[in-house]
């Protein structure tokens, strides 16, 4: 007991402590859980007071309610009657769909101008240099209103609609497509999935042929190949001979009949592959000027063409440089499909985080659900991506 | 004009000869026509190239209405660019609802901002470490006593009336000014011994950039004013202001651990071996070389602020964009086919203008860095 008070008094130790990295660690560490506790307390009691004063239900039983409203497009089933939970479906749905063809086409879109920056070629690489400085420095809310109201908005009515090649029309309602309904599509699907995994267990085989010596014959494996690509080919060619196909037909009001195509989803679809695109343009040209010169002189000594020397040396070691920003953008894309909201395409922003919102004002629950489903998808974004660079990526020398 | 002086350029030996219309097809034989296959590829890209530059000035310049007080000479021309709109609406899209009277209060703090910026931003004027604290501490004050008044005599401005250029202004420079520091802090959080520390910040950095600006916009609009005690109202602006500075904190604080981690390893020890302690270690040595290391990307991280700044349109506020879009759909007078395409045409030019400027200014000081690290 003594010995407590002499140690608690010694001034000396005390010092000592005050002084002592872990001591100081311990502390200041508390002290932060302790404010940021505080605060969270802070916050939910007065969100609590908050909702109360307001009558604002809390829980999330407002998920299994009707929601009363109707979506404009929709790739569940979905009517006004059904509920606040399917509205959620409905939008994460939208926003995915949105989200997987914009990063496919900005894919693609965004290769040919990086590849294009670089081109021999003065006007290519200078007009893919002019779209990528037009494009990055432009908002891209205003260039999806462009999009949406200034040009598809400024189509002519149904009446009088652009007329596209195979029987598609383009109007102020959308793009307007034959529906084409392929006969035996079970078969068909069938065919792909065994030309696929044939194809995935040639390659393997290749690659450990490449290892210990070809275990089969040459012409047994280009076999393969053939069987590989032609069946599904043969299957298409059968279903289509027995495919239907509806056209649109001008009704009344509007195109009937065949595939219609919002314009609000058009425009946010255009507007973020062709934003998105000059960002991915630019690590394109970054990757492929950070591979380094000798690579393309040794595939030309080798005697490759321009072509070859791209597909087989200098973009495998490109990819490498390019993945990792690459995957920003993808993530970029998905999170900036949430600007739907100002154009009116029934995203999940704009579908749960504003009609939703609006009509059960539940704003807490609404918004961190809204978010959860975001770190969700960058999450799992993210780890699909970094496993696509762990195989791509390989050891250095 | 730009193929001329490009060209003695590319081929310098072609320029030496003399002759300038020889050079020109040297260099156009070299450049665009090396091979058949490339001169196909030419030639399409020159029709391209000629149909966008034509369509464009056609609309901007043949068919286009230049004079007019309402929408009645637009709507006679359906394919033109509809130029009376801008500069009868000018004053409604760089200021808002400002007040007339009090516009000078807005010009001012635009002097009073380009005098800290201007030798701030050209290398070489002295002086930078005292323009820095001018433009962070005191420009800030100045600024919000001239825009919104209500003391020493000026008329208060509520800021329901701030609009357009000038709010896209505000919200962009407080929100990289408010959340410089917050960055700075969190990137030393996620460098920090200290696991809860750490893990703190991870978690807030990690969250924000999973999320879109959209939704953080929403949080600070609507659940904002939950979290205060039921008696304290924000202003609309404010939340607005919150919402973009936590958001740009998590992306700047990513930018900064770039320069953190840049910095070798013996500049900490040297600290360390001098007896510092953390703050001073930090504040004296590491943070000086890092924040100058990461200048571009700090430019760069403000570029995509100042265009995300346009997001506030969809929590209600009338940034520039805000302001056009408004004119555009609610404003019957100035209906024509072409009103909105014009207006759209106009925020981007500006919008592009500023953007540009600043990825130059960037890119410029981007090759100075390299180079001074070369040497």
């Amino acid at each position: 007991m003594a010995d407590l008070l002499t140690r608690l008094t010694d001034r000396k130790a005390w010092t000592r402590a005050v002084y002592d990295p872990q001591v100081r660690a311990v502390v200041f560490q508390a002290l932060l859980v302790l404010v940021l506790a505080l605060v969270a307390t802070e916050i939910v009691l007065n969100t609590a007071a908050n909702l109360k004063k307001q009558n604002i239900a809390s829980g999330f039983d407002f998920l299994t309610r009707t929601a009363g409203f109707d979506v404009s497009q929709s790739l569940l089933p979905y009517t006004s009657k059904s509920t606040y939970g399917q509205a959620f479906l409905v939008g994460l749905t939208n926003t995915l769909l949105v989200a997987a063809l914009g990063v496919v086409l900005a894919t693609a879109l965004g290769f040919v101008l990086g590849i294009a920056r670089l081109s021999p070629n003065w006007l290519a690489s200078k007009l893919a240099l002019a779209y990528v400085e037009l494009v990055r420095n432009v908002p891209l809310l205003l260039q999806l209103l462009i999009w949406y109201v200034a040009v598809l908005r400024a189509f002519p009515a149904p009446g009088d609609a652009l007329a596209l090649p195979f029987g598609a029309y383009l109007d102020k309602r959308g793009l307007h497509l034959p529906h084409i309904a392929l006969a035996h599509g079970g078969w068909l699907a069938l065919s792909i999935l065994a030309a696929l995994a044939l194809a995935w267990w040639l390659k393997r085989r290749a690659k450990q042929d490449q290892k210990s010596g070809p275990a089969h014959s040459p012409s047994l494996r280009s076999a393969g190949w053939v069987l590989a690509g032609l069946v599904p080919v043969i299957v298409l060619i059968w279903s289509s001979l027995g495919a239907t196909v509806r056209y649109p037909v001008l009704g009344r009001f509007n195109y009937e009949g065949g595939l219609s195509i919002e314009p609000e989803f058009l425009a946010l679809l255009i507007g973020l592959t062709t934003y998105t695109a000059a960002f991915i343009a630019e690590i394109v040209r970054a990757g492929l000027s950070g591979v380094p010169r000798g690579q393309r002189e040794a595939a030309a000594a080798l005697g490759l063409s321009r072509r070859q020397a791209l597909r087989l040396v200098i973009l495998p070691q490109a990819l490498r440089i390019i993945i990792p920003p690459l995957t920003n953008q993808y993530l970029n894309l998905t999170k900036n499909s949430s600007l739907a909201v100002a154009i009116g395409y029934p995203d999940l922003v704009s579908v749960f985080s504003g009609t939703v919102l609006n009509q059960t004002g539940q704003a807490v629950e609404v918004i961190l659900i809204t978010m959860a489903v975001y770190l969700l998808i960058s999450l799992a974004t993210a780890l699909a991506m970094n496993a696509f660079n762990a195989r791509t990526a390989w050891a250095e020398r | 004009m730009t193929q001329e002086s490009s060209s003695s350029k590319l081929s310098p030996h072609a320029a030496r000869r003399g002759d300038p219309q020889r050079a020109f097809l040297d260099w156009a034989r070299e450049a665009l026509f090396p091979s058949p296959g490339q001169a196909l590829v030419s030639l399409a890209l020159i029709v391209l190239a000629g149909w966008i530059a034509f369509a464009f000035l056609e609309w901007a310049v043949f068919n286009a209405v230049f004079s007019g007080s309402d929408g009645g000479a637009c709507r006679a021309a359906p394919l033109g660019a509809c130029w009376p709109f801008i500069t009868h609406k000018m004053g409604l899209f760089l200021y808002g609802r400002y007040p007339d009277a009090e516009l000078w209060r807005v010009n001012l703090t635009y002097v009073l901002a380009l005098a800290g910026l201007v030798p701030l931003m050209v290398p070489g004027v002295p002086y930078k470490l005292a323009l820095s604290l001018y433009m962070l501490l005191v420009f800030p004050v100045i600024a919000f006593i001239l825009l919104s008044g209500g003391v020493l005599g000026l008329p208060y401005v509520d800021t329901a009336l701030w609009g357009g250029l000038l709010l896209t202004l505000v919200i962009a420079s407080v929100g990289i000014a408010a959340s410089f520091p917050l960055g700075i802090l969190l990137a030393l959080a996620r460098r920090s011994d200290l696991p809860i520390v750490r893990w703190s910040a991870i978690g807030y950095i990690e969250l924000v950039r999973g999320v879109p600006l959209v939704t953080v916009l929403f949080m600070a609009s609507v659940m904002l004013p939950l979290f205060l005690p039921p008696d304290v109202t924000i202003d609309k602006l404010l939340r607005a202001l919150v919402g973009v500075a936590l958001f740009s904190a998590a992306y700047l604080a990513e930018v900064i651990r770039g320069g953190l981690q840049a910095i070798p390893r013996g500049q900490y020890e040297a600290a360390d071996a001098l007896g510092l302690g953390y703050w001073k270690k930090m504040g004296l040595i590491i943070l000086p070389q890092a924040i100058r290391l990461v200048i571009p990307g700090l430019v760069n991280s403000f570029i995509s602020l100042f265009k995300d700044t346009s997001l506030v349109l969809i929590i209600g506020l009338f940034d520039l964009i805000g302001i056009v879009e408004q004119s555009v759909q609610a404003d019957a007078k100035w209906f024509s086919p072409q009103t909105a395409a014009t207006g759209y045409f106009f925020a981007g030019a500006v919008f592009w203008i500023f953007c540009f400027a600043m990825s130059r200014y960037s890119s410029s000081l981007e090759r100075k860095l390299a180079s001074r690290v070369r040497s």
